[in-house]
Protein backbone atom coordinates (compact mmCIF):
# COMPACT_ATOMS: atom_id res chain seq x y z
CA UNK A 1 0.00 0.00 0.00
CA UNK A 2 1.43 3.51 -0.89
CA UNK A 3 1.05 5.78 1.96
CA UNK A 4 -0.38 8.96 1.55
CA UNK A 5 3.18 10.87 1.34
CA UNK A 6 1.58 14.43 2.02
CA UNK A 7 0.25 13.36 5.59
CA UNK A 8 3.28 12.27 6.38
CA UNK A 9 5.41 15.31 7.21
CA UNK A 10 3.90 18.32 8.17
CA UNK A 11 5.65 21.68 9.02
CA UNK A 12 6.24 21.35 12.13
CA UNK A 13 6.41 17.23 12.69
CA UNK A 14 6.84 14.38 10.58
CA UNK A 15 5.57 10.52 11.16
CA UNK A 16 8.14 8.20 13.07
CA UNK A 17 7.35 5.65 9.89
CA UNK A 18 9.58 7.96 7.93
CA UNK A 19 12.62 5.80 9.81
CA UNK A 20 10.99 2.52 9.92
CA UNK A 21 8.76 1.80 7.17
CA UNK A 22 10.85 -0.39 4.41
CA UNK A 23 8.52 0.84 1.28
CA UNK A 24 8.89 4.38 2.23
CA UNK A 25 12.81 3.60 2.03
CA UNK A 26 12.32 2.13 -1.91
CA UNK A 27 10.77 5.18 -2.51
CA UNK A 28 13.33 7.36 -1.11
CA UNK A 29 15.75 5.55 -3.40
CA UNK A 30 13.48 5.60 -6.33
CA UNK A 31 12.03 9.17 -6.13
CA UNK A 32 15.11 11.41 -3.91
CA UNK A 33 18.19 9.17 -4.68
CA UNK A 34 17.68 8.05 -8.29
CA UNK A 35 16.24 11.52 -9.26
CA UNK A 36 18.23 14.63 -7.59
CA UNK A 37 21.86 15.18 -7.96
CA UNK A 38 23.76 13.35 -5.41
CA UNK A 39 27.62 13.77 -4.16
CA UNK A 40 29.84 11.25 -5.37
CA UNK A 41 33.20 12.98 -4.90
CA UNK A 42 35.89 15.94 -4.68
CA UNK A 43 37.88 16.69 -7.78
CA UNK A 44 41.35 15.98 -5.56
CA UNK A 45 40.36 12.56 -5.59
CA UNK A 46 40.62 11.78 -8.90
CA UNK A 47 42.81 14.66 -9.84
CA UNK A 48 45.11 12.78 -12.76
CA UNK A 49 44.18 11.27 -15.59
CA UNK A 50 43.32 7.46 -14.88
CA UNK A 51 43.01 8.59 -11.18
CA UNK A 52 39.03 6.73 -10.21
CA UNK A 53 37.32 6.12 -7.41
CA UNK A 54 34.05 4.17 -6.24
CA UNK A 55 31.07 5.54 -4.90
CA UNK A 56 27.44 5.12 -4.33
CA UNK A 57 24.38 6.68 -5.42
CA UNK A 58 21.57 5.60 -3.55
CA UNK A 59 22.17 1.67 -3.01
CA UNK A 60 24.02 1.85 -6.60
CA UNK A 61 27.53 1.25 -7.08
CA UNK A 62 29.15 3.59 -9.39
CA UNK A 63 32.61 4.38 -10.33
CA UNK A 64 33.94 8.31 -10.96
CA UNK A 65 36.73 8.39 -13.14
CA UNK A 66 39.20 11.33 -14.55
CA UNK A 67 39.56 10.19 -18.53
CA UNK A 68 42.69 11.04 -20.68
CA UNK A 69 40.88 13.91 -22.06
CA UNK A 70 40.70 15.30 -18.22
CA UNK A 71 36.43 14.72 -17.89
CA UNK A 72 34.69 13.58 -15.14
CA UNK A 73 32.64 10.41 -15.80
CA UNK A 74 30.27 8.62 -13.45
CA UNK A 75 29.66 5.25 -14.60
CA UNK A 76 27.03 2.48 -13.03
CA UNK A 77 29.80 -0.33 -11.75
CA UNK A 78 28.00 -3.16 -13.75
CA UNK A 79 29.14 -5.00 -16.53
CA UNK A 80 26.91 -5.06 -19.39
CA UNK A 81 26.78 -8.46 -19.64
CA UNK A 82 25.69 -10.48 -16.92
CA UNK A 83 25.87 -7.14 -14.57
CA UNK A 84 29.03 -8.37 -12.49
CA UNK A 85 30.80 -5.75 -10.96
CA UNK A 86 33.71 -4.22 -13.08
CA UNK A 87 35.58 -2.51 -10.13
CA UNK A 88 36.40 -3.46 -6.76
CA UNK A 89 39.39 -1.47 -5.67
CA UNK A 90 38.06 1.67 -3.59
CA UNK A 91 40.71 4.24 -5.32
CA UNK A 92 43.40 3.94 -7.33
CA UNK A 93 44.42 4.60 -11.33
CA UNK A 94 44.30 2.79 -14.33
CA UNK A 95 43.55 2.12 -17.95
CA UNK A 96 39.61 1.72 -17.70
CA UNK A 97 38.31 -1.85 -15.83
CA UNK A 98 37.83 -5.13 -17.17
CA UNK A 99 35.19 -7.62 -15.96
CA UNK A 100 36.71 -10.43 -14.02
CA UNK A 101 33.65 -12.79 -15.57
CA UNK A 102 34.15 -12.71 -19.23
CA UNK A 103 36.80 -10.06 -19.43
CA UNK A 104 34.69 -7.48 -21.32
CA UNK A 105 36.63 -4.51 -20.97
CA UNK A 106 35.68 -0.48 -20.96
CA UNK A 107 37.74 2.56 -21.17
CA UNK A 108 37.75 5.36 -18.39
CA UNK A 109 34.79 7.30 -20.29
CA UNK A 110 32.95 3.76 -20.11
CA UNK A 111 33.11 2.75 -23.88
CA UNK A 112 33.20 -0.87 -24.25
CA UNK A 113 36.51 -1.43 -25.61
CA UNK A 114 36.88 -5.55 -25.85
CA UNK A 115 35.18 -8.46 -25.84
CA UNK A 116 36.73 -12.03 -26.09
CA UNK A 117 35.66 -14.58 -28.16
CA UNK A 118 33.83 -12.08 -30.28
CA UNK A 119 32.56 -14.73 -33.12
CA UNK A 120 29.97 -15.41 -30.63
CA UNK A 121 28.59 -12.10 -31.00
CA UNK A 122 28.47 -11.44 -34.77
CA UNK A 123 25.52 -10.16 -36.40
CA UNK A 124 24.05 -9.68 -32.29
CA UNK A 125 25.97 -7.30 -30.37
CA UNK A 126 27.85 -3.80 -31.48
CA UNK A 127 30.33 -2.60 -28.87
CA UNK A 128 29.00 0.90 -29.07
CA UNK A 129 25.68 -0.19 -27.90
CA UNK A 130 27.03 -1.08 -24.71
CA UNK A 131 29.21 1.03 -22.76
CA UNK A 132 29.14 0.94 -19.28
CA UNK A 133 25.73 3.26 -18.08
CA UNK A 134 27.10 6.97 -17.67
CA UNK A 135 25.65 9.30 -15.30
CA UNK A 136 25.07 12.58 -15.51
CA UNK A 137 27.78 14.37 -13.83
CA UNK A 138 28.12 18.38 -12.54
CA UNK A 139 30.83 20.02 -10.66
CA UNK A 140 30.54 23.25 -8.71
CA UNK A 141 33.82 24.20 -6.63
CA UNK A 142 35.23 20.97 -7.13
CA UNK A 143 32.53 19.03 -5.49
CA UNK A 144 31.41 16.29 -8.02
CA UNK A 145 28.01 15.50 -7.94
CA UNK A 146 26.04 12.48 -10.07
CA UNK A 147 22.16 11.52 -10.98
CA UNK A 148 20.67 9.43 -12.73
CA UNK A 149 17.77 11.45 -14.52
CA UNK A 150 19.51 13.14 -18.11
CA UNK A 151 16.93 15.67 -17.48
CA UNK A 152 18.10 17.07 -14.30
CA UNK A 153 17.99 20.69 -14.00
CA UNK A 154 21.49 22.39 -14.16
CA UNK A 155 24.01 21.12 -10.51
CA UNK A 156 24.18 25.40 -10.33
CA UNK A 157 20.03 25.90 -9.93
CA UNK A 158 19.85 22.38 -7.54
CA UNK A 159 22.38 24.26 -5.49
CA UNK A 160 20.75 27.64 -5.45
CA UNK A 161 21.25 29.66 -2.39
CA UNK A 162 24.07 26.98 -0.82
CA UNK A 163 26.66 28.08 -3.48
CA UNK A 164 27.42 31.48 -1.86
CA UNK A 165 28.03 28.90 1.50
CA UNK A 166 29.72 25.83 -0.96
CA UNK A 167 32.23 28.82 -1.63
CA UNK A 168 32.72 30.49 1.62
CA UNK A 169 33.66 27.05 2.81
CA UNK A 170 36.56 26.85 0.33
CA UNK A 171 38.43 29.62 1.94
CA UNK A 172 39.62 27.41 4.89
CA UNK A 173 42.27 26.94 1.52
CA UNK A 174 43.54 30.25 2.80
CA UNK A 175 44.85 30.57 -0.77
CA UNK A 176 45.51 26.99 -1.85
CA UNK A 177 43.31 24.77 -3.31
CA UNK A 178 41.09 22.19 -0.47
CA UNK A 179 42.38 18.37 -0.96
CA UNK A 180 40.50 15.27 0.50
CA UNK A 181 43.39 13.72 2.95
CA UNK A 182 41.53 10.96 4.03
CA UNK A 183 38.36 9.49 5.51
CA UNK A 184 36.88 7.76 8.46
CA UNK A 185 34.26 5.57 7.92
CA UNK A 186 31.29 3.98 10.47
CA UNK A 187 27.69 2.24 10.11
CA UNK A 188 25.20 3.00 12.52
CA UNK A 189 21.50 1.32 13.11
CA UNK A 190 19.70 3.70 12.08
CA UNK A 191 17.92 5.69 9.27
CA UNK A 192 19.83 8.03 7.11
CA UNK A 193 17.81 10.72 7.80
CA UNK A 194 18.46 10.60 11.25
CA UNK A 195 22.08 11.51 9.90
CA UNK A 196 21.01 14.12 7.48
CA UNK A 197 18.77 16.10 10.76
CA UNK A 198 22.34 16.31 12.54
CA UNK A 199 24.39 18.31 10.44
CA UNK A 200 22.08 21.35 11.07
CA UNK A 201 21.69 20.54 14.63
CA UNK A 202 23.92 22.49 17.07
CA UNK A 203 20.64 21.84 20.34
CA UNK A 204 22.57 18.60 20.81
CA UNK A 205 26.08 19.59 20.68
CA UNK A 206 26.38 20.55 24.13
CA UNK A 207 24.87 17.35 25.28
CA UNK A 208 25.81 14.50 22.85
CA UNK A 209 29.55 15.88 23.00
CA UNK A 210 30.72 16.96 26.61
CA UNK A 211 32.81 14.39 26.49
CA UNK A 212 34.61 16.46 23.81
CA UNK A 213 34.19 19.84 25.05
CA UNK A 214 35.84 18.94 28.23
CA UNK A 215 38.60 17.46 26.54
CA UNK A 216 39.96 20.56 24.25
CA UNK A 217 41.26 23.72 25.21
CA UNK A 218 39.35 26.52 26.60
CA UNK A 219 39.43 28.69 23.62
CA UNK A 220 37.96 25.92 21.42
CA UNK A 221 35.31 25.20 23.70
CA UNK A 222 34.42 29.04 23.92
CA UNK A 223 34.68 28.98 20.44
CA UNK A 224 31.22 26.89 20.12
CA UNK A 225 29.61 27.75 23.07
CA UNK A 226 26.87 28.17 20.41
CA UNK A 227 23.48 27.98 22.97
CA UNK A 228 23.93 31.84 24.23
CA UNK A 229 25.02 32.95 21.13
CA UNK A 230 22.51 34.98 19.19
CA UNK A 231 25.15 35.33 16.16
CA UNK A 232 24.60 31.96 15.66
CA UNK A 233 22.25 31.29 13.36
CA UNK A 234 20.34 28.61 10.56
CA UNK A 235 19.29 29.82 7.40
CA UNK A 236 16.95 27.48 5.35
CA UNK A 237 18.87 27.54 1.69
CA UNK A 238 15.76 26.47 -0.67
CA UNK A 239 15.85 22.89 -2.37
CA UNK A 240 16.46 21.01 1.30
CA UNK A 241 20.02 22.41 1.59
CA UNK A 242 20.28 24.65 4.65
CA UNK A 243 23.55 26.29 6.75
CA UNK A 244 23.92 26.48 10.21
CA UNK A 245 26.57 29.09 11.66
CA UNK A 246 28.33 28.10 14.62
CA UNK A 247 31.47 30.61 14.26
CA UNK A 248 30.08 34.27 12.85
CA UNK A 249 33.46 35.37 12.82
CA UNK A 250 34.41 32.17 10.59
CA UNK A 251 31.23 32.44 8.55
CA UNK A 252 32.98 34.46 5.60
CA UNK A 253 37.05 33.74 6.62
CA UNK A 254 38.24 36.77 4.16
CA UNK A 255 36.66 38.87 6.33
CA UNK A 256 38.98 39.61 9.47
CA UNK A 257 38.85 42.91 11.49
CA UNK A 258 42.06 41.74 13.56
CA UNK A 259 40.44 42.25 16.51
CA UNK A 260 40.25 37.94 17.10
CA UNK A 261 43.46 36.66 19.14
CA UNK A 262 44.65 33.36 17.58
CA UNK A 263 44.33 30.26 19.35
CA UNK A 264 46.88 29.66 21.85
CA UNK A 265 46.68 26.03 21.09
CA UNK A 266 47.66 26.92 16.83
CA UNK A 267 51.22 28.80 18.90
CA UNK A 268 53.76 26.02 17.64
CA UNK A 269 52.04 26.37 14.03
CA UNK A 270 52.03 30.00 13.94
CA UNK A 271 55.95 29.99 15.03
CA UNK A 272 56.90 27.46 12.51
CA UNK A 273 54.65 29.36 9.51
CA UNK A 274 56.39 32.71 10.39
CA UNK A 275 59.91 31.53 9.57
CA UNK A 276 59.39 32.18 5.63
CA UNK A 277 55.45 33.56 5.42
CA UNK A 278 54.47 37.25 6.17
CA UNK A 279 52.29 37.72 9.50
CA UNK A 280 48.80 38.48 7.26
CA UNK A 281 49.19 34.81 5.47
CA UNK A 282 50.11 33.03 8.80
CA UNK A 283 47.40 34.38 10.48
CA UNK A 284 45.03 33.81 7.70
CA UNK A 285 46.03 30.18 7.57
CA UNK A 286 45.91 29.63 11.54
CA UNK A 287 42.30 31.35 11.20
CA UNK A 288 40.98 28.84 9.09
CA UNK A 289 42.33 26.03 11.28
CA UNK A 290 39.10 24.73 12.56
CA UNK A 291 37.66 25.13 9.05
CA UNK A 292 34.80 27.35 7.74
CA UNK A 293 32.58 28.35 11.08
CA UNK A 294 29.29 27.00 9.73
CA UNK A 295 27.64 23.42 8.75
CA UNK A 296 26.35 23.76 5.00
CA UNK A 297 23.48 20.90 4.79
CA UNK A 298 23.26 19.87 0.89
CA UNK A 299 19.94 17.71 0.50
CA UNK A 300 20.20 14.55 0.07
CA UNK A 301 23.54 13.09 0.90
CA UNK A 302 26.76 15.29 1.76
CA UNK A 303 27.48 18.42 4.29
CA UNK A 304 30.80 20.41 4.17
CA UNK A 305 30.76 20.80 7.97
CA UNK A 306 33.26 23.02 9.46
CA UNK A 307 36.20 21.46 8.33
CA UNK A 308 35.55 18.28 6.47
CA UNK A 309 32.40 16.52 4.02
CA UNK A 310 30.14 13.96 5.99
CA UNK A 311 28.84 12.00 3.40
CA UNK A 312 25.62 9.42 4.17
CA UNK A 313 24.94 6.53 2.56
CA UNK A 314 21.72 4.86 3.10
CA UNK A 315 22.01 1.12 3.00
CA UNK A 316 18.64 -0.28 4.21
CA UNK A 317 15.69 1.53 6.13
CA UNK A 318 17.15 1.06 9.24
CA UNK A 319 20.78 0.69 8.60
CA UNK A 320 23.38 4.03 7.26
CA UNK A 321 26.97 4.44 6.42
CA UNK A 322 29.05 7.76 7.34
CA UNK A 323 31.99 8.81 5.99
CA UNK A 324 33.96 11.97 7.68
CA UNK A 325 36.57 12.99 4.74
CA UNK A 326 39.19 14.75 5.69
CA UNK A 327 40.51 18.05 4.02
CA UNK A 328 43.56 19.59 3.73
CA UNK A 329 45.43 22.71 1.80
CA UNK A 330 46.82 21.31 -1.16
CA UNK A 331 50.41 22.36 -1.53
CA UNK A 332 50.10 23.95 2.07
CA UNK A 333 52.66 23.54 4.74
CA UNK A 334 53.19 20.45 6.04
CA UNK A 335 52.59 20.89 9.81
CA UNK A 336 49.20 22.79 8.83
CA UNK A 337 48.19 19.52 7.07
CA UNK A 338 49.18 17.54 9.80
CA UNK A 339 47.36 19.43 12.53
CA UNK A 340 44.09 19.16 10.37
CA UNK A 341 44.57 15.60 10.76
CA UNK A 342 45.25 15.18 14.37
CA UNK A 343 41.78 18.03 14.51
CA UNK A 344 39.82 15.13 12.24
CA UNK A 345 40.85 12.22 14.30
CA UNK A 346 39.85 14.04 17.72
CA UNK A 347 36.65 14.18 17.14
CA UNK A 348 35.77 12.00 14.05
CA UNK A 349 35.69 8.09 13.24
CA UNK A 350 34.91 5.18 15.21
CA UNK A 351 37.58 5.99 17.98
CA UNK A 352 37.03 9.22 17.82
CA UNK A 353 35.88 11.83 20.84
CA UNK A 354 32.76 12.59 18.95
CA UNK A 355 31.03 10.70 16.47
CA UNK A 356 30.86 7.51 18.76
CA UNK A 357 28.45 9.65 20.87
CA UNK A 358 26.57 10.70 18.04
CA UNK A 359 26.49 6.93 16.39
CA UNK A 360 24.77 6.09 20.27
CA UNK A 361 22.29 9.13 19.86
CA UNK A 362 21.15 7.73 16.55
CA UNK A 363 21.03 3.97 17.26
CA UNK A 364 19.29 4.69 20.20
CA UNK A 365 16.60 7.12 17.97
CA UNK A 366 15.73 3.99 15.87
CA UNK A 367 15.42 1.58 18.67
CA UNK A 368 13.10 4.25 20.21
CA UNK A 369 10.75 4.74 17.40
CA UNK A 370 9.79 1.11 16.85
CA UNK A 371 7.94 2.28 20.02
CA UNK A 372 5.05 4.31 17.53
CA UNK A 373 5.79 4.68 14.13
CA UNK A 374 2.46 6.33 14.38
CA UNK A 375 3.67 8.80 16.79
CA UNK A 376 5.41 12.29 15.09
CA UNK A 377 9.22 13.25 15.30
CA UNK A 378 9.14 16.72 16.32
CA UNK A 379 10.98 19.10 14.39
CA UNK A 380 9.45 22.05 15.94
CA UNK A 381 11.94 24.25 17.76
CA UNK A 382 12.48 27.45 17.10
CA UNK A 383 9.03 27.84 15.20
CA UNK A 384 7.73 30.70 16.94
CA UNK A 385 11.46 33.04 16.20
CA UNK A 386 11.88 32.14 12.83
CA UNK A 387 11.91 34.79 10.49
CA UNK A 388 13.26 35.43 6.60
CA UNK A 389 16.64 37.33 6.73
CA UNK A 390 17.12 39.89 3.67
CA UNK A 391 17.38 37.02 1.44
CA UNK A 392 13.74 35.79 2.25
CA UNK A 393 15.70 32.90 3.62
CA UNK A 394 13.77 31.35 6.64
CA UNK A 395 16.32 32.28 9.52
CA UNK A 396 16.23 31.46 13.31
CA UNK A 397 18.43 30.00 16.05
CA UNK A 398 21.54 27.58 15.01
CA UNK A 399 20.08 25.13 17.56
CA UNK A 400 16.92 25.67 16.29
CA UNK A 401 15.68 23.01 13.85
CA UNK A 402 14.81 25.68 10.86
CA UNK A 403 17.33 23.03 8.66
CA UNK A 404 15.46 19.96 9.34
CA UNK A 405 12.05 21.80 8.64
CA UNK A 406 13.82 22.71 5.23
CA UNK A 407 15.23 19.35 4.20
CA UNK A 408 11.44 17.51 5.14
CA UNK A 409 10.33 20.09 3.08
CA UNK A 410 12.11 19.16 -0.01
CA UNK A 411 11.59 15.44 0.85
CA UNK A 412 7.86 16.04 0.70
CA UNK A 413 8.23 17.88 -2.35
CA UNK A 414 10.07 14.93 -3.95
CA UNK A 415 8.08 12.06 -2.71
CA UNK A 416 4.95 13.49 -3.96
CA UNK A 417 5.91 14.99 -6.88
CA UNK A 418 6.10 11.43 -8.48
CA UNK A 419 3.03 10.51 -7.49
CA UNK B 1 53.36 -4.71 10.87
CA UNK B 2 50.70 -6.39 8.65
CA UNK B 3 51.58 -10.31 8.81
CA UNK B 4 52.43 -10.84 5.42
CA UNK B 5 55.07 -8.25 5.75
CA UNK B 6 56.71 -10.78 8.55
CA UNK B 7 60.10 -12.06 7.81
CA UNK B 8 59.90 -15.75 6.81
CA UNK B 9 62.71 -15.96 9.51
CA UNK B 10 61.17 -14.36 11.89
CA UNK B 11 58.59 -16.71 11.17
CA UNK B 12 60.41 -19.40 11.84
CA UNK B 13 61.93 -18.39 14.79
CA UNK B 14 58.33 -17.43 16.32
CA UNK B 15 58.27 -16.81 19.90
CA UNK B 16 60.95 -18.77 21.02
CA UNK B 17 60.11 -20.24 24.78
CA UNK B 18 63.34 -20.43 26.57
CA UNK B 19 64.05 -16.66 26.22
CA UNK B 20 62.68 -14.79 29.36
CA UNK B 21 62.82 -11.50 27.68
CA UNK B 22 60.07 -12.43 25.10
CA UNK B 23 58.15 -14.47 27.26
CA UNK B 24 57.96 -11.41 30.02
CA UNK B 25 56.60 -8.77 26.75
CA UNK B 26 53.84 -11.69 25.90
CA UNK B 27 52.96 -11.82 29.65
CA UNK B 28 52.77 -7.99 29.56
CA UNK B 29 50.67 -8.40 26.20
CA UNK B 30 48.47 -10.91 27.65
CA UNK B 31 47.77 -8.79 30.76
CA UNK B 32 47.18 -5.35 28.56
CA UNK B 33 44.27 -7.84 27.06
CA UNK B 34 42.78 -8.54 30.32
CA UNK B 35 42.74 -5.00 31.18
CA UNK B 36 41.34 -3.32 28.53
CA UNK B 37 38.81 -6.49 28.72
CA UNK B 38 37.98 -5.19 31.91
CA UNK B 39 38.09 -1.52 31.14
CA UNK B 40 40.56 -1.05 33.67
CA UNK B 41 42.28 1.81 31.85
CA UNK B 42 43.88 3.39 34.97
CA UNK B 43 45.72 0.02 35.38
CA UNK B 44 46.50 -0.09 31.03
CA UNK B 45 48.10 3.55 31.43
CA UNK B 46 50.23 2.13 33.91
CA UNK B 47 51.32 -0.20 31.45
CA UNK B 48 53.02 2.68 29.02
CA UNK B 49 56.17 3.67 28.95
CA UNK B 50 56.92 7.57 28.84
CA UNK B 51 56.25 8.70 25.08
CA UNK B 52 54.32 5.91 24.13
CA UNK B 53 52.77 6.11 21.15
CA UNK B 54 49.59 4.05 20.41
CA UNK B 55 48.28 3.65 16.58
CA UNK B 56 45.59 2.37 15.15
CA UNK B 57 46.18 3.24 11.45
CA UNK B 58 43.53 3.43 8.61
CA UNK B 59 46.29 2.59 5.82
CA UNK B 60 47.80 -0.73 6.89
CA UNK B 61 51.12 -0.06 4.75
CA UNK B 62 51.86 3.20 6.97
CA UNK B 63 54.73 3.95 8.79
CA UNK B 64 54.47 7.49 8.88
CA UNK B 65 51.41 7.88 11.08
CA UNK B 66 51.80 11.01 11.60
CA UNK B 67 50.74 12.34 8.03
CA UNK B 68 48.04 9.83 7.01
CA UNK B 69 44.83 9.67 8.58
CA UNK B 70 44.51 7.44 11.63
CA UNK B 71 41.52 5.81 13.60
CA UNK B 72 43.83 6.17 16.71
CA UNK B 73 46.87 8.42 17.24
CA UNK B 74 47.51 8.91 20.67
CA UNK B 75 51.06 10.40 22.43
CA UNK B 76 50.66 10.37 26.17
CA UNK B 77 48.60 13.29 26.40
CA UNK B 78 45.87 11.81 24.44
CA UNK B 79 46.00 8.11 25.79
CA UNK B 80 45.40 9.98 28.95
CA UNK B 81 42.63 12.76 27.73
CA UNK B 82 40.74 8.86 25.69
CA UNK B 83 40.95 7.66 29.53
CA UNK B 84 39.14 9.88 31.27
CA UNK B 85 36.61 10.19 28.45
CA UNK B 86 35.74 6.26 28.64
CA UNK B 87 35.67 6.73 32.74
CA UNK B 88 34.45 10.42 33.12
CA UNK B 89 30.58 9.37 32.81
CA UNK B 90 30.53 12.54 30.10
CA UNK B 91 30.24 10.10 27.10
CA UNK B 92 27.23 8.11 26.16
CA UNK B 93 28.65 5.82 24.14
CA UNK B 94 31.58 4.63 26.76
CA UNK B 95 28.48 4.37 29.15
CA UNK B 96 27.15 2.11 26.89
CA UNK B 97 30.16 0.16 25.95
CA UNK B 98 30.10 -3.03 24.29
CA UNK B 99 31.48 -5.63 26.17
CA UNK B 100 34.60 -7.22 24.84
CA UNK B 101 36.43 -10.36 25.06
CA UNK B 102 39.81 -10.60 22.77
CA UNK B 103 42.19 -13.29 22.63
CA UNK B 104 45.81 -12.38 21.42
CA UNK B 105 48.13 -14.98 19.65
CA UNK B 106 50.43 -16.22 17.05
CA UNK B 107 53.25 -14.53 18.67
CA UNK B 108 56.55 -12.98 16.60
CA UNK B 109 59.45 -11.69 17.76
CA UNK B 110 60.46 -9.41 15.06
CA UNK B 111 62.82 -6.86 16.37
CA UNK B 112 65.52 -6.73 19.49
CA UNK B 113 67.68 -4.04 21.13
CA UNK B 114 69.55 -3.81 24.15
CA UNK B 115 66.37 -3.03 26.37
CA UNK B 116 63.47 -3.96 24.10
CA UNK B 117 61.80 -5.74 21.93
CA UNK B 118 58.98 -5.63 18.93
CA UNK B 119 56.46 -8.44 18.90
CA UNK B 120 53.56 -8.45 16.21
CA UNK B 121 50.72 -10.67 16.88
CA UNK B 122 47.24 -11.80 16.05
CA UNK B 123 44.50 -10.20 17.89
CA UNK B 124 40.32 -11.07 17.47
CA UNK B 125 38.08 -9.53 19.83
CA UNK B 126 34.43 -10.12 19.76
CA UNK B 127 32.10 -7.64 21.39
CA UNK B 128 28.66 -7.69 22.57
CA UNK B 129 26.15 -4.62 22.81
CA UNK B 130 22.34 -4.85 22.54
CA UNK B 131 21.21 -8.02 20.57
CA UNK B 132 24.66 -7.63 18.07
CA UNK B 133 27.43 -9.29 18.64
CA UNK B 134 30.43 -8.78 16.59
CA UNK B 135 34.28 -9.35 15.36
CA UNK B 136 37.13 -7.50 14.79
CA UNK B 137 40.45 -8.97 13.47
CA UNK B 138 43.58 -7.07 13.85
CA UNK B 139 47.75 -7.13 13.40
CA UNK B 140 49.30 -5.88 16.69
CA UNK B 141 52.88 -4.53 16.61
CA UNK B 142 54.07 -3.70 20.13
CA UNK B 143 57.34 -2.34 21.04
CA UNK B 144 58.22 -3.79 24.81
CA UNK B 145 60.79 -1.97 26.84
CA UNK B 146 62.77 -3.17 29.94
CA UNK B 147 63.75 -0.40 31.90
CA UNK B 148 64.07 -0.03 35.68
CA UNK B 149 60.55 -0.88 36.60
CA UNK B 150 60.22 -3.61 34.67
CA UNK B 151 58.44 -4.08 30.78
CA UNK B 152 56.35 -1.09 29.50
CA UNK B 153 54.67 -0.58 26.33
CA UNK B 154 56.78 2.11 24.34
CA UNK B 155 54.64 1.56 20.89
CA UNK B 156 51.92 0.14 19.51
CA UNK B 157 50.26 -0.35 16.12
CA UNK B 158 46.90 -1.83 15.32
CA UNK B 159 46.13 -2.81 12.18
CA UNK B 160 42.99 -3.84 11.61
CA UNK B 161 41.74 -6.26 8.83
CA UNK B 162 38.81 -3.80 7.66
CA UNK B 163 40.90 -0.69 8.82
CA UNK B 164 39.89 0.88 5.25
CA UNK B 165 36.25 0.02 5.57
CA UNK B 166 33.42 0.51 7.57
CA UNK B 167 34.81 -0.10 11.54
CA UNK B 168 32.65 -1.13 14.38
CA UNK B 169 33.60 0.16 17.46
CA UNK B 170 31.74 1.03 20.72
CA UNK B 171 33.13 2.42 23.79
CA UNK B 172 35.95 -0.06 24.25
CA UNK B 173 39.74 -0.18 22.76
CA UNK B 174 41.51 -2.31 20.93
Amino acid sequence: MTPDMASLVESDRVAGSLYTDPALFEQEMDRIFHRTWVWVAHESEIAKAGDFKTAWVGRRPVIVTRDRRGGINVLLNRCRHRGASVCETPKGNGNGFTCPYHAWSYALDGTLRGIPYPEGYEDVVEKKDLPLLKLRAGTYAGMIFASFDPDIEPLEDFLGGARLWIDRFMKQGAGYPIKVQGEHRFRFNGNWKIQLENTTDWYHFPIVHRSWMSSVDAETASMLSIMTDETAVTHALGNGHSVSISVAEHADLDVDDGTEKLQDRFGHIAEELSKDMPPEKVRRIVRSLHGAGFNLNLFPNVAMSMAFFRVLRPLSVGETEIRHVALGLDGGPEIVNRERLRIHEHFQGPFGFGSPDDAEAWNRVQRGVAGGAEMPILVNRGLGREKPNDLGQATSHATDETGMREAYAMWKRMMTDAE
Amino acid sequence: MPSEALSDAAVEAGLPFDDPQALSAVSLIWREAHLLDARRYEEWDALWAEGGEYVVPIDRDATDFASHLNLVYDDDRMRRMRIERLTGGLSISAAAAARTVRSVSRFVVTDREADAIEICSAQILVAYKREETFVLAADVTHRIEFGADGPRISRKIVRLVNSEDSVTASGFLL
